[in-house]
């Protein structure tokens, strides 16, 4: 028993129901409509940024690693160059000299700094015959060192770095002659592994990038900066290929399961024998990619919280107007069903009160029939006579009020003939004040009219306008009840313009109230006195007749509404007769 | 030329007046001759009976067209027309009337609502209107006005 009226609080729900899944559904798609184009946009510029990003990377880094392949390359034959020329230059027996050497080692130093290390010459045999350099390794026997069997058999060899008789890593470059008498010699400097080194290791980009040199057995031909990643499969795959071109670079992105994705750069070095290797860390070369991931991102959430906070908002708001709407069309909806209540009950109204006007005629005539024969001379010593003329006053009046309360109900019913006439407006204001005298007389409203004589007649419908003026005196009535008041009718011409002023001297229209009087609807009279159809009627009738109606208001003045109705020049030329 | 053969035809009528109208033959030329045109039988009834009374020589038709004949046959001075009748509408047979006996005054009369449709009357020539239910004694003002502007005419 909780609910007083289930089928109410059902229908409320339904409503509550009704205007959620509403906001619901507008918030969708709104976010839908605005962040659908938003996600295809950052997907599709994504992707693209993102695959020219990654080539530019790629370009960028093999382009700086082709440009430090040829500098060492260019590097290494210079130094082979140097080394060549001496054994061109210089005989045998010119180089079998240490002094010579020595002289031969400072020159080079002097040249190209701290490059050279040392130099030697060295018989077929694997011995040093003559050496210059900070070790004293005159006499050293060569007979059995890789490097020393790999030049007897080539004019020229540069050796991978080793550790060799000194213990500290270099290499070697090695130039075989042969003299007349057909033995071979060698001519060997020592490059220091330092400066090589350097030339390496200023290769750098970004945090994570780095390079090193490899030769074709994997292994490091200069110190690495960093660690390098966990394989070197990436390189040995490189150099395994069949046979590798001076121009050709790999490129490989390696990724290691749950490692950081590297990038492999690769260029042939020393005619393929050797391998000049970049590495970086793919978030290290990507950042600015990373960035910008980020920063749309950023954007995007933002954006996309934006949208469904405006969503929201917006549809909360939308539908709350709906509603509104909707709550004012309901109310509408009811109150032109009362109206056309009223009508009907007013049509009824007026059918009953003509079928009235006859018997009531009838019996008032009867009951004058007989006050007539009752003057006749038979009947003047009756003892009742004064009685009987009395009844009959009494009929005749409550005739004569049965014909009062139908006039009421017909004029309530009243339908007006839009039929148009050639009216003069001042006669009909007169009609009209006429009709309302014995009202206003009951509400003690005086009538008054102020009328221009000189009034062009016009073609108008003159129940309509005859309607019109009944209203609004009706209402100047109803305003001044019941202090009572007067109110005044007035016309006049202004520049073509008829105009008809119904003024009272009543209580006034509050001004929220004004701009609203003439809606349909719209009355301040309690339930059942008023259909607030009235002025809206009159608005209608005076617009369709391209007329205009206005109303100013002071309160405690009074109110006046203006009747402007136009005047055809064809009348206003002949308003003079 | 007109108004001759009408006067010929109203003394025709009067002479033989004596047995049609109601009231006293014997004073024909005093009493204004009145014809009562109403649907409604009661109120045609009591109207002419009150109105004999007050020293008119009453005749009475139901409808338009009784009343169109009644005309015919005789000549009147003043008549009552109802507006709203079955059949024939009181502004009709006003202006038939009117056709028939120019000189002959009518008084409207009306239910209130209507008088709209009174006024148009008087545009077509009746002398005045009356709203339903009236005063007698108003009614017999005008009905005497009315043969007294009747009597201006001649």
């Amino acid at each position: 028993m909780k609910d007083a009226n289930p089928n109410v609080t059902k229908e409320l729900n339904e409503h509550t129901k009704y205007y959620r899944s509403l906001t619901i559904n507008m918030v969708l798609i709104i976010v839908l409509v605005s962040i659908m184009p938003l996600i295809l946009a950052s997907v599709t510029i994504g992707y693209f940024f993102d695959i020219s990003y990654k080539e530019k990377v790629a370009d960028h880094v093999v382009t700086l690693v082709k440009k430090h392949q040829q500098s060492i390359d260019s590097f290494l034959k210079q130094r082979v160059a140097n080394i060549r020329s001496l054994a061109r230059i210089f005989s045998f027996d010119q180089l079998n000299n240490d002094a010579f050497l020595k002289e031969r080692l400072l020159v080079l130093q002097e040249e190209y700094g701290s490059i050279f290390v040392d130099i030697g010459l060295v018989n077929q045999n694997g011995i040093q015959i003559a050496y210059a350099g900070p070790y004293s390794l005159k006499n050293a026997d060569y007979s059995k060192s890789e490097w020393f069997k790999q030049s007897i058999d080539t004019d020229v060899y540069v050796s991978d770095v080793f550790h060799g008789l000194r213990g500290v890593p270099h290499f070697i470059i090695a130039v075989r002659r042969e003299r007349e008498d057909g033995t071979r010699w060698i001519l060997r400097a020592t490059v220091d592994f330092e400066s090589f080194n350097s030339l390496v290791e200023n290769i750098r980009i970004g945090k994570t990038g780095f390079a090193f040199i490899l030769n074709r057995r994997g292994e490091f031909q200069t110190q690495p900066r960093f660690e390098i990643s966990k394989t070197k499969a990436p390189y040995i795959e490189f150099m395994a290929g069949e046979k590798i071109r001076p121009d050709q670079i790999g490129f490989v992105e390696q990724s290691l399961g749950s490692g950081e994705d590297t990038l492999h750069v690769m260029a042939p070095l020393k005619g393929g024998n050797w391998l000049l290797a970049f590495q970086q860390n793919s978030s290290d070369a990507y950042k600015v990619l990373e960035y910008a991931r980020l920063l749309t991102l950023g954007i995007f959430w933002l954006g996309g919280l934006g949208i469904i906070v405006v969503a929201i908002l917006l549809s909360k708001r939308m539908v709350r107007h709906i509603a509104r709407a909707d709550l004012e069309k309901e109310m509408m909806n009811e109150q032109v069903i009362e109206a056309g209540k009223l009508a009907s009950l007013g049509e009824l109204a007026a059918g009953i009160a003509h079928e009235i006007n006859n018997p009531v005629a009838i019996m008032a005539e009867e009951a004058g029939w007989i006050e007539d024969l009752l003057t006749e001379e038979d009947f003047k010593d009756s003892e009742n006579l004064d009685e009987f003329r009395r009844a009959l006053s009494q009929i005749r009046t409550q005739g004569k009020r049965c014909k009062e309360i139908t006039h009421k109900l017909l004029s309530f019913a009243r339908k007006t003939d839009p039929t148009v006439k050639n009216v003069q407006l001042n006669e009909m204001i007169e009609d009209v004040i006429a009709l309302s005298e014995q009202r206003a007389k009951y509400a003690n409203v005086k009538l008054f009219s102020e009328l221009d004589n000189e009034l062009p007649t016009v073609d108008v419908s003159p129940s309509e306008v005859q309607q019109v003026l009944l209203n609004l005196v009706n209402n100047a009535v109803d305003a001044l009840e019941p202090q009572g008041g007067k109110v005044t009718l007035s016309s006049k011409v202004e520049n073509n313009f008829i105009v008809i002023d119904v003024a009272d001297d009543g209580p006034g229209i509050p001004k929220a109230n004004l701009s609203r009087i003439f809606d349909p609807f719209f009355t301040t009279k309690p339930v059942g006195k008023g259909t607030g159809l009235g002025l809206s009627i009159c608005y209608g009738i005076i617009k369709k007749m391209g007329g205009e109606i206005s109303v100013s208001s002071a309160v405690s003045l009074g109110t006046t509404f203006h009747i402007r109705i136009p005047v055809p020049e064809k009348a206003a030329t002949e308003s003079s007769g | 030329m007109f108004d001759a053969v009408f006067d010929i035809s109203s003394l025709h009528a009067n002479a033989d007046g004596e047995e049609t109208m109601t009231g006293n033959p014997g004073e024909i030329v005093d009493k204004p001759r009145l014809l009562i045109v109403d649907d409604e039988e009661g109120y045609v009834n009591i109207l002419a009976k009150r109105l004999t009374k007050r020293n008119f020589l009453v005749k009475t038709a139901l409808s338009g067209a009784q009343g169109i004949q009644e005309l015919r046959r005789s000549d009147f001075d003043v008549a009552i027309l109802d507006l709203k009748m079955e059949g024939m509408d009181g502004i009709e047979v006003l202006k038939i009337f009117k056709q028939m006996a120019p000189q002959l005054e009518v008084v409207m009369l009306t239910g209130h609502g209507s008088e709209q449709a009174a006024r148009e009357g008087i545009k077509f020539g009746a002398f005045d209107y009356l709203t339903k239910p009236c005063e007698l004694d108003e009614l017999v003002e005008k009905l005497r006005h009315a043969c007294k502007r009747r009597a201006c005419g001649e």
